[in-house]
Formats: C-alpha cells, sequence, structure tokens
C-alpha cells in the first residue's frame, strides 16, 4: 500500500486549505488516486496558524489522519515551529523562503521558493499560494503538473483563473530555474517511498 | 420515482462529508431545511442554503434547535420533505420534537454530526457518544432507523437512503455522522438525476369523508393527507387513536404506541443493513461503523498479517440493530471487538444480542481523535488468544 | 374549496337545530374540556365566526396549537389541526407556513404555551414578521398544570406557585409584539365578543406576524386563588375596567392586578413579510435563477 502523507502549514488568510484542497482534487478527481483532504479546524482566526492535511494512497484511504508526513509546505514560521518535528526524516520540505528560516537537516531534501515576492511581481500577493502550489508540484511530482494544473483551474474562483494559473507556472518555472526538472524528479521518487 | 434534477450536482467533486451530506438531502428532494448552526455541522445548511433558491427548496435559520425541529415536524405535513442538521449540544434540544415527529409519524430527517461531549465537549473534533441518543433520547417508548456514512460518498448516498426510509415508515431518521467525516474531504460522485430513486410522499387516495390519519387497516403505517388538501384532519402528540384525537387509556396507548414500536420491530429484517468482510471462518469480528470502521479495517488488515483470522460487520444502519446476525455469528466465533469512539455504546448491543456466546470487547476512545489502528490490533490480539 | 354555507347544508339535515359555529367545529369531539365560564370557548367562538365572515377556503387553513387549556383550540376546530409540544406552536406552524405558502396558518394557543416556554419563538418570529395569525388567550396563569405562576401573572396576584402573591414582573404583551416587528397587535377581553370577532376577521385579511391578545377569565384557578369571584363578576370586572384606546401608548398597557385592562387595535401596519422579503431579495440578487418553492409547497411527485 503506497500512502503519502503531507502537511500544508501557513498563516490564516493565505490560502492554506485551498492549497490542500487543490492537491487532493488533483490527485483523487484529475488522477484517480484516493486522496482524504482534512483542515485543521480550531480558535485560528486570520494570522495565526493553519494547517491542512492530505493522505494520498492509490487504495482507499483508511487512517484519515496523518502522523509523519513525506512532505511539508510551509509558509508561516509559527506553521513550521509548530509541525517542524513530525516530518520524516528523508521527508520532503517545501518552504516560503523568505518567511521560514528552517534548520535544515543534513541529508532533507529542502526546496525554497520567494513565492510571496513572486505573486506580489505578479500584481497580486493573494495568489503566494498558488505560487508555491506550483513549485511544491514540481518538486514532488505527486501528481503531473498538468493534472495539478488542472485541479487550480477547477478550484479557483470564476474570474480568477488566469492569474492563478500564471502563479501555478511561476512557481513551476522558478522551480525549474533553480534546481532544473530532471534533478528532483529522481530526488522525490527516492523521497516518495 | 426518479428524483427531481434540480437537486443533483452531478458529477465528480471533491466534498467534504458535510457538503456531501448536503448534496445527498438536495438530490433526495428535500426542499425545507431548517437549522441552527453549531460546529462540527454547519456547513451542510451552508451548502444548502446557498443552492436551495436555484431549487424551489427554503431554508430558514431558526432561533434554536428546538424551533428547527419543531418546524421540520410541521412542514413535512405539507408533504415537502424537510431536514434539520446539528450536532450533540442541538441533538439534545431536538429531542423533544423527534419525539413528536415519532408520535406523529412525520417523516423527516435529522442528521447529528457527532463531536466529543458531553455538553459543549469539544466542538471541532470527532465522538461517536451519541448513538444512544439516537435511539433512546426522546422520552417514551419508539424506534427509528440511524443511518452511520464512513466516508463523504457515502455521507451523498446514505442520504437518499435516509430520506426515502422516514417516508416509507414515517418516521424521523436520525443521519448519524461525525466530525471526522464531516469534515474531510473526499471524491464524491453524484450521479445523474436519473439513476436516483426516491420514495415521494405517498398520499391517500381516499375522500377526505373516509379517511382517518391514523387508521392503519391491519397494516403498519397510515396514509398520509397533507394539510391544505381539504382533509381537516387533527394530529397530536397526545396518545391518539385513529382519528387523531386524544384517548387518555391504556387500550389507546397499546393501540397507539404498539404500532410505533412494531412498525420498525416487524420490519426489521428489511431495515437492517451491513457490511461484511471474511466474516466467515473468522475468530474475531470487528463490529464498528462511521470513521471508525475505516480505521478498524487497516487494523483488521494488520491482525491478519499476523495470521489472525479476524473479520468485520459495518453497520451502516445501526437502529435497528443487526441482532440476528450478531446472535448467529456469536455461537460461531470467539470474540467480538468493538472500537467506537464512545466509552461503549453500540458494543452493549453487541453484548446484549451475543446473549453471553461470545464476550463482546470494547475498544474505547473518549474523543478528539479516531483510534490507533495499532490499539485495535492488540485488542484483536488479545480477544484472539 | 368548500364554502361554509355548503357544509351548514350538509350538517343541518343531521340536526334541526344547529349551533352557527358548529361547521367550523369537530362536533364529535364535544363536550370539550374547558370548565364552565372559562373564557376559551368565547374567543373560539368568535374565531369561527370571524373565518365564516371573512370567507376564507378552509380546506387552506391550518391551525396550531401548544399545550395548555388554549393549547386544545386545535383539537375542537374542523380544520386542519394540530397540536404540538409545550411552547412550540409558533416554529411548527412556521414550518407549515413555509412548506406550502398558499396556507393561512393561525396559531392557537396560551399565555405559558406562547410567551413562557415559547417565548423565544414569539419574539423572533414577531421580528421576521412570519405570516401567521397568533391568537394568544392570556388568563394569567398555567390552568391546566394547576394555578402556576405565568409570565403573565399581574405582580401580587396569587398562584399555587406564589402563594404569597407573585413578584416577577409580568410582560406587557402588546409592546412585545410590537417591539418585535409584528405588523398587527390588538387587545380585548372575552367581553368583547363583537369587537374581538371584528378584530380577527380583519387580521385574517392581513399579512404578516398578526398578534391578538384576548383576557380571559379562568374562575376555577386564577379567580378562585385570588378570591376575585364568580363567572358573572369576572365579565362585569372587564365590563367597568376595560378600556379602549387605540392609540395608546404601548409602554402603558402593561396589566396590574385588578387594574385597568387597555384594550383596541394598537398596530396595523403593512410591512413586508418574511416570505414578502425572501422573494424581493432573492430576486434581486439572483435575477432569473431564482426559483421560489411553489404556492402549493416543496411536494416533489409524479
Amino acid at each position: 500500500m503506497s500512502r503519502t502523507e503531507i502537511r500544508i502549514t501557513g498563516f490564516g488568510g493565505q490560502g492554506v486549505v485551498l492549497s490542500g484542497y487543490i492537491i487532493g482534487r488533483a490527485c483523487a478527481i484529475h488522477s484517480g488516486k484516493h486522496a482524504t483532504m482534512i483542515q485543521s479546524f480550531g480558535p485560528e482566526a486570520r494570522g495565526s496558524a493553519c494547517s491542512a492535511t492530505l493522505a494520498v494512497s492509490d487504495t482507499m484511504v483508511l487512517y484519515p489522519y496523518i502522523r509523519r508526513p513525506d512532505i511539508f509546505v510551509v509558509m508561516s514560521t509559527e506553521g513550521y515551529d509548530m509541525y517542524r518535528d513530525e516530518l520524516k526524516d528523508e521527508g520532503i520540505f517545501v518552504y516560503e523562503e523568505n518567511l521560514v528560516h528552517p534548520t535544515l537537516k543534513e541529508g532533507q531534501p529542502s526546496f525554497g521558493i520567494p513565492s510571496t515576492r513572486i505573486a506580489e511581481s505578479l500584481g497580486r500577493s493573494i495568489v503566494q499560494n498558488i505560487v508555491m502550489l506550483g513549485f511544491a508540484a514540481a518538486v514532488t511530482q505527486i501528481v503531473p503538473r498538468e493534472k495539478m494544473r488542472e485541479a487550480v483551474e477547477a478550484s479557483v474562483p470564476t474570474g480568477t483563473e488566469e492569474l492563478n494559473l500564471k502563479a501555478f507556472d511561476a512557481g513551476c518555472a522558478h522551480f525549474d530555474e533553480k534546481y532544473g526538472q530532471k534533478e528532483v524528479s529522481e530526488k522525490t521518487l527516492t523521497a516518495d517511498s | 420515482m426518479k428524483t427531481d434534477p434540480a437537486g443533483v450536482l452531478t458529477g465528480a467533486h471533491y466534498l467534504d462529508g458535510d457538503f456531501a451530506c448536503g448534496e445527498g438531502a438536495m438530490a433526495a428532494g428535500c426542499r425545507f431545511v431548517a437549522g441552527y448552526p453549531i460546529t462540527p455541522s454547519t456547513e451542510v445548511v451552508e451548502r444548502i442554503s446557498r443552492r436551495f433558491p436555484m431549487m424551489g427548496g427554503t431554508f430558514i435559520q431558526m432561533e434554536d434547535e428546538l424551533a428547527s425541529m419543531a418546524a421540520v415536524v410541521g412542514a413535512s405535513w405539507t408533504g415537502t420533505k424537510c431536514l434539520t442538521v446539528t450536532s450533540g449540544p442541538g441533538f439534545s434540544l431536538m429531542m423533544e420534537n423527534i419525539g413528536l415527529a415519532a408520535m406523529m409519524e412525520t417523516p423527516c430527517v435529522v442528521v447529528d454530526v457527532q463531536r466529543g461531549g458531553p455538553s459543549t465537549g469539544l466542538p471541532t473534533m470527532v465522538g461517536q457518544a451519541d448513538m444512544m441518543q439516537a435511539r433512546w433520547g426522546s422520552h417514551g417508548d419508539y424506534e427509528l432507523i440511524a443511518l452511520c456514512p464512513q466516508s463523504p460518498q457515502e455521507a451523498f448516498d446514505l442520504m437518499i437512503d435516509a430520506f426515502n426510509l422516514s417516508e416509507i415508515y414515517r418516521i424521523p431518521v436520525m443521519f448519524m455522522m461525525d466530525e471526522c467525516v464531516g469534515h474531510m474531504t473526499e471524491k464524491v460522485v453524484i450521479p445523474e438525476a436519473d439513476q436516483i430513486e426516491i420514495v415521494p410522499r405517498k398520499l391517500t387516495s381516499q375522500t377526505p369523508e373516509e379517511f382517518l390519519p391514523y387508521r392503519v387497516n391491519g397494516g403498519y403505517v397510515p396514509e398520509f393527507a397533507r394539510a391544505g388538501d381539504g382533509y381537516r384532519f387533527h394530529t397530536t402528540g397526545l396518545t391518539h387513536n385513529e382519528h387523531g384525537y386524544p384517548v387518555m387509556s391504556a387500550e389507546c396507548q397499546e393501540q397507539n404506541v404498539r404500532r410505533l414500536i412494531y412498525k420498525i420491530r416487524d420490519n426489521a429484517d428489511q431495515i437492517v443493513r451491513f457490511e461484511d468482510d471474511g466474516v466467515d471462518g473468522a475468530d474475531i469480528v470487528l463490529v464498528t461503523y462511521g470513521i471508525t470502521a475505516r480505521v478498524a479495517q487497516m487494523a483488521m488488515e494488520m491482525a491478519r498479517e499476523q495470521g489472525v483470522k479476524v473479520g468485520m460487520m459495518r453497520l451502516i444502519i445501526a437502529w435497528p440493530f443487526p441482532e440476528k446476525r450478531i446472535k448467529e455469528l456469536a455461537g460461531k466465533i470467539k470474540a467480538f471487538v468493538v472500537p467506537e469512539v464512545n466509552y461503549g455504546q453500540m458494543v452493549l448491543e453487541v453484548q446484549r444480542c451475543a446473549e453471553g456466546l461470545a464476550p463482546a470487547v470494547l475498544v474505547s476512545h473518549g474523543g478528539g481523535g479516531v483510534h490507533e489502528p495499532e490499539t485495535i490490533v492488540e485488542a484483536i490480539m488479545g480477544a484472539a488468544k | 374549496m368548500s364554502t361554509v354555507s355548503e357544509q351548514t347544508a350538509v350538517e343541518s339535515t343531521e340536526s334541526k337545530v344547529e349551533h352557527p359555529i358548529a361547521p367550523y367545529l369537530r362536533m364529535d369531539r364535544m363536550p370539550h374540556i374547558w370548565c364552565p365560564t372559562c373564557g376559551i370557548g368565547t374567543v373560539v367562538k368568535c374565531y369561527a365566526t370571524a373565518l365564516g365572515e371573512a370567507g376564507v377556503d378552509l380546506d387552506k387553513v391550518a391551525i396550531v396549537s401548544g399545550i395548555g387549556c388554549t393549547g386544545r383550540v386545535a383539537g375542537y376546530m374542523n380544520l386542519d389541526a394540530f397540536h404540538t409540544t409545550h411552547g412550540r406552536a409558533i416554529p411548527f406552524a412556521t414550518g407549515l407556513k413555509l412548506g406550502r405558502p398558499e396556507l393561512l396558518v393561525t396559531v392557537f394557543s396560551g399565555d405559558g404555551d406562547l410567551v413562557g416556554i415559547g417565548g423565544n419563538h414569539f419574539i423572533h418570529t414577531a421580528r421576521r414578521n412570519m405570516d401567521l395569525l397568533v391568537i394568544l388567550v392570556n388568563n394569567f396563569i398555567y390552568g391546566m398544570t394547576g394555578g402556576q405562576n405565568a409570565p403573565t401573572t399581574p405582580l401580587t396576584a396569587k398562584t399555587s406557585t406564589m402563594p404569597y402573591g407573585n413578584f416577577e414582573n409580568p410582560f406587557n404583551l402588546p409592546h412585545l409584539a410590537a417591539s418585535c416587528g409584528a405588523s398587527y397587535v390588538a387587545r380585548w377581553t372575552c367581553l368583547h365578543t363583537r369587537r374581538l370577532t371584528k378584530s380577527f376577521k380583519e387580521a385574517l385579511g392581513r399579512k404578516g406576524f398578526r398578534f391578538i391578545e384576548v383576557i380571559a377569565p379562568c374562575s376555577t384557578l386564577y379567580a378562585r386563588l385570588n378570591r376575585l369571584g364568580t363567572g358573572f363578576e369576572l365579565m362585569r370586572f372587564y365590563h367597568d375596567n376595560a378600556e379602549i384606546r387605540h392609540d395608546a401608548d404601548l409602554n402603558d398597557v402593561a396589566i396590574d392586578f385588578q387594574g385597568k385592562i387597555v384594550c383596541g387595535k394598537f398596530v396595523d401596519e403593512e410591512r413586508p413579510t418574511f416570505i414578502d422579503l425572501m422573494h424581493a431579495h432573492y430576486e434581486r440578487t439572483l435575477g432569473d435563477k431564482y426559483r421560489p418553492m411553489p404556492p402549493e409547497g416543496g411536494w416533489i411527485h409524479e
């Protein structure tokens, strides 16, 4: 049974839950996998730590929560501090490099992106999460990029598709420029076991 | 009949259990919802209130759950299919008029997205501790039906069944979700409207002169007349005769309440619904429902790898309880293992029905999370010794 | 549609001398349970007369009661009739109205039921201007359970649970209803049968939350516990102490123990109902996409 566990965290208002939703949708609707997304509920208001988790599997997800994520996507320091220890030693760490200053473990595949700045350069900082999503999609290859892209298009509010797809592409492009496409697919393959 | 396509959002969606439940209600033909916001159930009515205006449905947010349930019972007498949605604290308040619905024989569906209790408990976290309340929560004797979805897909599918059962037996049906299923997002496939079979409110064919609202002619379920169709009927929460008139006597009580009980008990074989997995030849049988069924399935697979012959019986309908099946299995197996997110509710039914032929081991979880599969495996290994 | 005259014709072949309101009642349930000199029967008579005079289609009239002495009214009316749980007549009626908007729904219940245990529903339903005629028979006491204190019991009046006299302030119901948004508010006593009938008839023709309080005697409990005399004396009290002031300031219409009872039609103002507001709002915000529930209800059938 192949099972991949993902946690996405950030502060309220960054679109953490939407990011989780899009990944889940990309897996479950566009790629024929099973994906269970759970958003953290609690006293989190705008600005405080917020998180969504996903369990992705080829078969029905039986245990809905995650224990040791294989993929950890971080968009805020608070979220990083709260969940940093649960990431698997070989798990993939993806982070907003201007907002999160992690203590990188040796051997841990880690990938940073200035997603907020990139989003600002597109004119709308609100699409930061989609930039991050494009980057994370490129890094992890949990589903093919185009599947994730389809899920973005299907999930964002009507009228914002173009901007969001641009953001997604910018995230992917940043990865390709910084890490090169080939190198990473090898890394993710080893991480995704 | 086939359902009204206006309520059916055909396609593959990525939905949480609450949204899926709301979609199920609309697909089932529900067109009146009264509710009061309460975590973790609110998303159900949020979904419905967004879509209802486009399909001739009316949602009203009432002042409390007492009013919500009362409004649902009232609206059901117009023939409109009705729903209310709540969680534990609100479920407690609804008990009053759930009893009224049972007594007046009013079809309706009540969703309880269970959270940790008692009292305000754990508003945002899972529990399964309202199972006995669903069965016994209102005072007096009555029977009803309770369903337990284990996934958003089932939250949709079983909602159709919940409405249909409420129509067939003219009872309030309890839809016992839990916070985990309610708040998990998964793929939900909604079929075409012409694939969805619904039981419409069946109206009496008698004339107003012939009609008596609670006459059954030896059957179980009386014929229905809508308010506003000229039948000028009377109904009451008091013990009543076939005219729907109050009669304060032991004889009338016997006629009236016996039928409320036996319309379900005598039809239990048709109503009970469960799913077996590897029960034949098993030493240990897990009896489970809702989100716990998924974790239990994982535990079962783990225990099988360790060589234990373990099967699982998943309750899709918890009430009426599959008494016969439990008794039959009890004579063949070593033990039942019953994991539930409470301190022992459905396990009591398993024990009762097993009649001492096999022990039923509770694996409790107090709420706020689900079992670790390992805990269930441990209980299976212990029971298998 | 069946009219009153047809009904009368059918009934009259069975009994030669029939009470004019017999067609509106379930005569098979007579005699009723109310005590001699109780005022509820009078209110029922006025309501039935008003139904006839208003010429409404009785097949489309539903009546909902809660629990208590007045709660039995639904059980005696020859209409679609619902005897519900204690305090919940108003929300039950809300469901009926919204489930089949063409229905004319009357709530007929007592003070303890509607503004004691049901008080929260009362204020919110008035706030929504829900299309219901709410008739509240106020006898200042819980009758059916044996004379306990009510939210309407005047200060110092004795009840079985305030044996030394009531020290809780009672509601001023017309003021409460009006301040919550009721579109029609009136108060009468059982003695004002013509005015009460007229008020019922008028209110049947209005829309929105219409509230009519009727002060009625309870000689068995309230009058006995407070030594107020016989039924005749109670009526004489209304005669001497009721004061009709349509333009009364509703701050001033609270009822003191054996004090003046200010009567009249205090509010009669057409305002959009819950259903009007819902339709208008959805038409405005959703345009052609809005599909309102049909008047005959949301019943789905082949």
